[in-house]
């Protein structure tokens, strides 16, 4: 157990600290489009310096840092509270699969473009009547020559009415069994046979959309990964939502948290036992959490691949930040009734967290089969 | 930075799981537990100390191991998981006292020996729960649920945080040593009264503290250990009992209790090793640290092992099972030190709350 910096992981934050410290581009302007824009001019100027992809292997454009490296690149941004990146799912999830699964062509054609943030990247997974059951997904693609042609709706595809580029999973032959017959292709979501649709959540907002895809045409080349290997290829997307995404998400709890125990100082919440005795449980189960994960860094820097054990963080990160919006809003008392601070819409927009990203159910179930070895439902 | 246990750690853990398989299979704990007056054996004993057990951290001029917190903690998780009762936490924590806060004298007297094997020692606390008094060298009061002392032939008095620790021989005047029931049937607890007993205080440079802190994460580790065992047990049981015709951990109900079983020993283990390194590496976030670990593995390791038993189902309420002492074990160990909530208002009080 050595949790000391190497030298080359020190030299690596100093560096990126530096670098912030001279671009970093101040708060972000308000209104969707505006904001989008900005994160956009952000991720190019990332780019420009080797600081977008810094997990990507160097030969597809990336920094190949190793995974402290990453750990300490997001907990550096998260510090200097620097606008996220435009292209998120483009870079945690798409560019890693097609380094995965694509042809030395695709990613030539595909990796340059999402790094600089020139094309967006949107994640066509989820269904009306396809969640947690992905497999069970309808959206059907049918060959016709060089193309397929693809009709069906998917839904929670977040950035798709700023994307070019959906990573969608459809059933190509009906007749396999359902892990089997599915596909994953790089859909161009520029033609009027994808129609995109905010979907309104419980804040209020639109961060997400749904899809309505009538004969939309994909070339046979933008497979990824082979006909009817789509199931193998979105477990891999998956796999890096979970393990890097979640690393990030710690790190923001940590600052909410922070948030949450200068507010119960000031305030004076603290003198009350109960409440200090839960806010001391809260800071504890952040710093399991963060624990975890290095612990996590550690065994996938060992073994080299994601495992199941990104689950465990990702339904710990959920309970976490879900109780400490829960308390937050707890200390507000009877002034919890108006909405007139950011910890209202922090409440709301937690319920999500144990959905989003495989909902925590499904993660228990990826827990005790695939970490415990318990025998398999159905 | 690396989060896991170096090759030499490995070495510690391996050898630790291997002798205690061996020598202590579940009836040879029963046996001990229950129907051995001492609770152990002296052949036992000389096989702890042949492998430097008691001697691990004591330093290298008393003929010690010299090894930190990361290799105690390897140590006392094995010990939790294995649960072989021996008088060897009682007396390291006596050689973590002694060893912070003695002199160089002190030390050569009380550590020398205990390296050999040839002295156990044992420890009153936590350091608040003191209830006896000093009247120059001598003191008088009665200490309850001190572990392993009737075995023990020094016994280290904690005085509160910035008490000067004494130590008291047992063997001496004004010392009356009489067992009391304990929850946990795998370590001996005594009620020990001193009524002008002899004592020596500590007289190094150094406060206990760093020491106290060692002490309540070498517990916390043997939670660790405990929780292990007892997840191992549940997983194991719903894989193979079957009701409605399908193994049991089919369903959702009991497979993610055990999912949840894994997610706090895991975040216990986390938080322990951390602490320990911490103690060794990094004396300033220590006690923040330490005290995160008590409280986690206070509660992962009593809640675990519940857990464990609601999977068993009747079976796991059982005498016959030995589910109930690893249990008892967690149980009790969640009270030793300070239990979870004393631990988190350290933490509260160090993060200025």
């Amino acid at each position: 157990v050595d949790l000391t910096p190497s030298p080359q992981e020190q030299a690596f934050r100093d560096q990126l600290r530096e670098w912030l410290a001279a671009n970093h581009p101040g708060p972000e302007p308000e209104g969707d489009v505006a904001g989008f824009q900005f994160r956009r001019d952000w991720q190019g100027r990332l780019h420009a310096d080797g600081w977008a992809g810094v997990s990507w292997p160097k030969e597809y454009g990336g920094r190949g840092a190793t995974l402290v490296e990453q750990a300490i690149y997001n907990e550096e941004l998260a510090r200097a509270q620097a606008p996220s990146a435009a292209n998120v799912i483009g870079l945690a999830m798409g560019g890693p699969t097609v380094i995965a699964h694509g042809t030395d062509e695709q990613k030539r054609r595909y990796l340059e473009p999402i790094l600089s943030a020139e094309e967006i990247w949107c994640q066509g997974f989820s269904e009306p009547d396809a969640g947690s059951d992905l497999a069970s997904l309808k959206t059907r693609a049918v060959r016709d020559g060089d193309e397929w042609v693809v009709t069906g709706q998917k839904v929670w595809t977040t950035l798709a009415h700023h994307a070019r580029w959906c990573m969608l999973v459809a059933r190509t032959d009906a007749d396999a069994p359902r892990h089997k017959g599915l596909t994953y292709f790089l859909m161009d979501m520029e033609q009027d046979a994808v129609q995109v649709r905010p979907l309104r959540q419980i804040t209020g907002e639109a961060e997400f959309n749904e899809l309505f895809i009538e004969e939309a045409r994909i070339p046979h080349a933008n497979i990824i990964g082979g006909e009817g290997n789509g199931w193998a290829v979105a477990i891999t997307t998956l796999m890096h939502e979970r393990a890097t995404l979640a690393f990030g998400l710690q790190i923001r709890v940590k600052i909410t948290l922070g948030e949450l125990l200068d507010e119960a100082r000031e305030s004076g919440a603290t003198a009350d036992p109960v409440i200090r005795d839960r806010l001391a449980q809260l800071y504890i189960e952040s710093e399991v959490l963060r624990l975890n994960a290095l612990r996590g860094l550690s065994a996938i820097m060992r073994t080299g691949v994601p495992g199941p054990e990104g689950s465990l963080g990702k339904w710990q990160w959920a309970d976490v930040n879900q109780a400490l919006t829960e308390l937050a809003l707890e200390l507000r008392g009877s002034r919890a009734v108006l909405d007139d601070d950011r910890w209202t819409y922090r409440f709301l927009r937690a319920r999500a967290n144990s959905i989003e990203g495989g909902t925590t159910e499904i993660l228990r179930n990826i827990v005790a089969e695939r970490v415990l070895g318990l025998p398999r439902m159905r | 930075m690396r989060f896991e246990l170096s090759d030499d750690q490995r070495a510690i853990q391996g050898t630790a799981r291997e002798f205690l398989a061996a020598r202590y299979p579940p009836e040879e704990i029963r046996r001990l537990a229950f129907d051995d007056e001492r609770g152990f054996t002296d052949d036992q004993w000389a096989a702890v100390a042949e492998l430097g057990w008691p001697a691990l951290v004591v330093g290298e001029d008393e003929g010690g191991l010299a090894l930190g917190a990361v290799e105690l903690a390897v140590l006392q998780e094995q010990l939790g998981y294995a649960l072989a009762p021996m008088p060897l936490f009682s007396t390291v924590a006596a050689a973590l006292v002694i060893r912070e806060s003695g002199d160089a004298q002190q030390r050569a007297r009380w550590l020398g020996p205990i390296t050999e094997g040839e002295l156990r020692g044992t420890i009153s606390g936590p350091p608040d729960a003191g209830a006896v008094v000093a009247d120059g060298d001598t003191l008088a009061g009665t200490l309850e649920a001190v572990p392993e002392a009737a075995s023990a032939d020094v016994l280290v008095v904690a005085f509160g945080e910035d008490g000067r620790p004494m130590v008291v021989d047992l063997h001496g005047d004004g010392v009356s040593i009489e067992r009391a029931g304990a929850l946990d049937p795998t370590r001996r607890l005594f009620t020990v009264t001193l009524d002008g007993a002899h004592a020596e205080p500590l007289r190094g440079d150094d406060p206990p503290s760093h020491a106290y802190d060692t002490i309540a994460v070498a517990l916390a580790a043997e939670s660790v250990g405990v929780a292990q065992r007892t997840m191992e047990m549940a997983v194991e049981h719903a894989r193979d009992r079957k009701q409605f015709g399908q193994p049991v951990g089919v369903f959702q109900a009991v497979s993610h209790a055990c999912a949840q079983m894994l997610l706090e020993t895991e975040g216990a283990r986390s938080a322990v090793l951390y602490a320990a390194w911490a103690l060794d590496e990094a004396p300033d976030e220590a006690p923040l640290a330490a005290a995160m670990a008590k409280s986690y593995a206070s509660d992962a390791g009593w809640r675990v092992p519940a857990a464990a038993l609601q999977v068993l189902g009747g079976i796991g309420f059982t005498w016959e099972h030995d589910l109930h002492l690893w249990l008892k074990r967690g149980r009790a160990n969640a009270a030793a030190w300070g239990d979870a909530r004393s631990h988190r208002r350290r933490v509260a009080d160090l993060l200025a709350l």
